[in-house]
């Protein structure tokens, strides 16, 4: 099933098994639709915006923009 | 563990250390809560500090010194080396033993810790923050304080929730990425500084020794460079030509916020400090002392107003902030935005113009000011920095 965005569908991907915890996304989002434990990392959707901002700023490139939309798992 | 403190101080990194530490000194109950198992790791951090701005707090300790710093080189994009000699420095630090150390200052003035506690909330009354809510061991709980400090990171979010708008520009917000390798044969005393559009666009790539032979290399690229071509692989490149098959030791991400403090950083019962409140040295993306002077102010404001029954004086953070720090971090800021703009023929120019100065004469402000004739209007902002 397409997980649903703030306005939308959710086009945001974070592959959690690449990622480093580093919070640059989180840093960056003007949403606070990103949630940052110690190793657990994923979207907000009602509050995402597909904006894209945390795709350009992820250092090691473990967030994409999917145009197809994110499926829940 | 109480049921309430005077001060809770969020994350453990510098900056959560000294606000612990200069409240806790004042004899008002302090908890520090860090979301890791550990305090001091991960480190994501070059982990380079000058001796002036480590000293102001602790003594240095051969413990968590990997190497001492008295030389900078820059290399410019056409590979001419500049290098300025400064007697001593600094340090390259061994960060998961000096984040430990001073959270051992904090706890020894009388502050509580706890690790693994991940706060996911703030505990609001009548607008003002009282206490926090936290995740600990798959546990939800909350506790009430007077004033929270937030120290957490980056990654902040703190901030957002008591309404002050925390969220860095993505074209300030430096993505770094950063690898600690073996076999690297540098200088061991020099900070090595590479800028250029093949090796860092928007931001610059450093080699710091870390003592028998191994190093930090890692480099920072804004977001606008990153749309293009990630830190990641930027620095993939740069190992695959100059230190093929080197080990690796330790890999990390980062984000460095390199643009001027946030607007406010407090509101009542809450006060934002170290990379929470963007307090990272813009030009250069320091942030280890700037974030124990922003921790230090805020420790030192939250105690007073404790003991002085004041819980308003929480507001004068922003401009004892800027008074000491804030105002110089937006120059350096005005002169990131004209250094970082520049081509890579401008950088050769300076580089070639700074090899004609002799070695005893090269400062950094004498580099700065040559870099700045390309750029004339930002003379004066370096003016009000170096005079």
């Amino acid at each position: 099933m397409l997980r649903q965005a703030k306005n939308g569908k959710l086009m945001i991907e974070i592959l959690p098994d690449k990622c480093d915890f580093c919070g640059c996304c989180v840093g960056v989002c003007p949403e606070d639709a990103i949630e940052l434990k110690e190793a657990e990392i994923f979207i907000i959707d009602k509050s995402c915006t597909n904006c894209c901002k945390c795709v350009w700023s992820c250092p090691i490139e473990v967030i994409r923009f999917n145009r197809n939309g994110v499926t829940s798992n | 563990m109480k049921n309430e403190y005077d001060v809770i101080v969020v994350g453990a990194g510098p900056a959560g250390s000294m606000a612990a530490r200069f409240a806790a000194e004042q004899e008002v109950s302090v908890l520090m809560l860090e979301k890791d198992r550990d305090v001091g790791y991960p480190v994501r951090c070059g982990e380079a500090v000058s001796k002036k701005g480590l000293e102001e707090f602790i003594s240095p300790d051969e413990k968590w010194i990997a190497a001492k710093i008295s030389k900078f080189s820059f290399t410019a994009p056409d590979k001419t080396e500049v290098i300025i000699e400064f007697g001593e420095a600094g340090y390259v630090l061994e960060r998961r033993i000096f984040d430990y150390a001073l959270a051992r200052t904090a706890s020894d003035a009388g502050a509580e810790i706890l690790t693994r506690a991940y706060v996911n909330g703030l505990l609001i009354e009548n607008d003002s923050v009282c206490g926090v809510k936290y995740e600990y061991r798959g546990e939800q709980k909350e506790i009430k304080s007077k004033i929270v400090i937030a120290a957490d990171g980056v990654e902040s979010r703190i901030g957002r929730w008591a309404g002050l708008e925390t969220f860095v520009d993505f074209r300030d917000m430096e993505s770094a990425v950063q690898i600690t390798a073996a076999n690297i044969n540098v200088d061991q005393q020099t900070l090595y500084f590479y800028f250029g559009k093949d090796v860092a666009p928007h931001g610059y790539f450093w080699i710091f020794p870390k003592g028998n032979n191994t190093a930090n290399i890692g480099l920072g690229v804004s977001g606008i460079v990153g749309k293009k071509k990630s830190a990641l692989s930027y620095l993939n490149d740069f190992m695959e030509t100059h230190y093929p098959g080197a080990p690796v030791l330790t890999s990390i991400a980062g984000g460095v916020p390199c643009c001027p403090t946030l607007n406010k950083i407090s509101a009542p019962g809450i006060m934002l400090v170290g990379d929470a409140a963007r307090q990272v040295n813009p030009l250069s993306g320091g942030g280890i002392s700037s974030g124990m002077i922003g921790g230090s102010i805020a420790g030192k404001i939250a105690g007073e107003a404790i003991k002085q029954k004041q819980l308003e004086l929480v507001l004068t953070y922003d401009k004892a902030w800027h008074n000491r720090q804030g105002y110089k971090h937006e120059i350096y800021n005005r002169i990131k935005n004209g250094i970082y703009n520049f081509s890579d023929e401008k950088l050769n120019n300076i580089a070639l113009t700074f090899s004609g100065v002799s070695l005893n004469k090269r400062t950094l402000g004498r580099l700065f000011r040559i870099a700045l004739l390309n750029q004339p209007s930002l003379l004066i902002d370096v003016a009000k920095v170096f005079i």
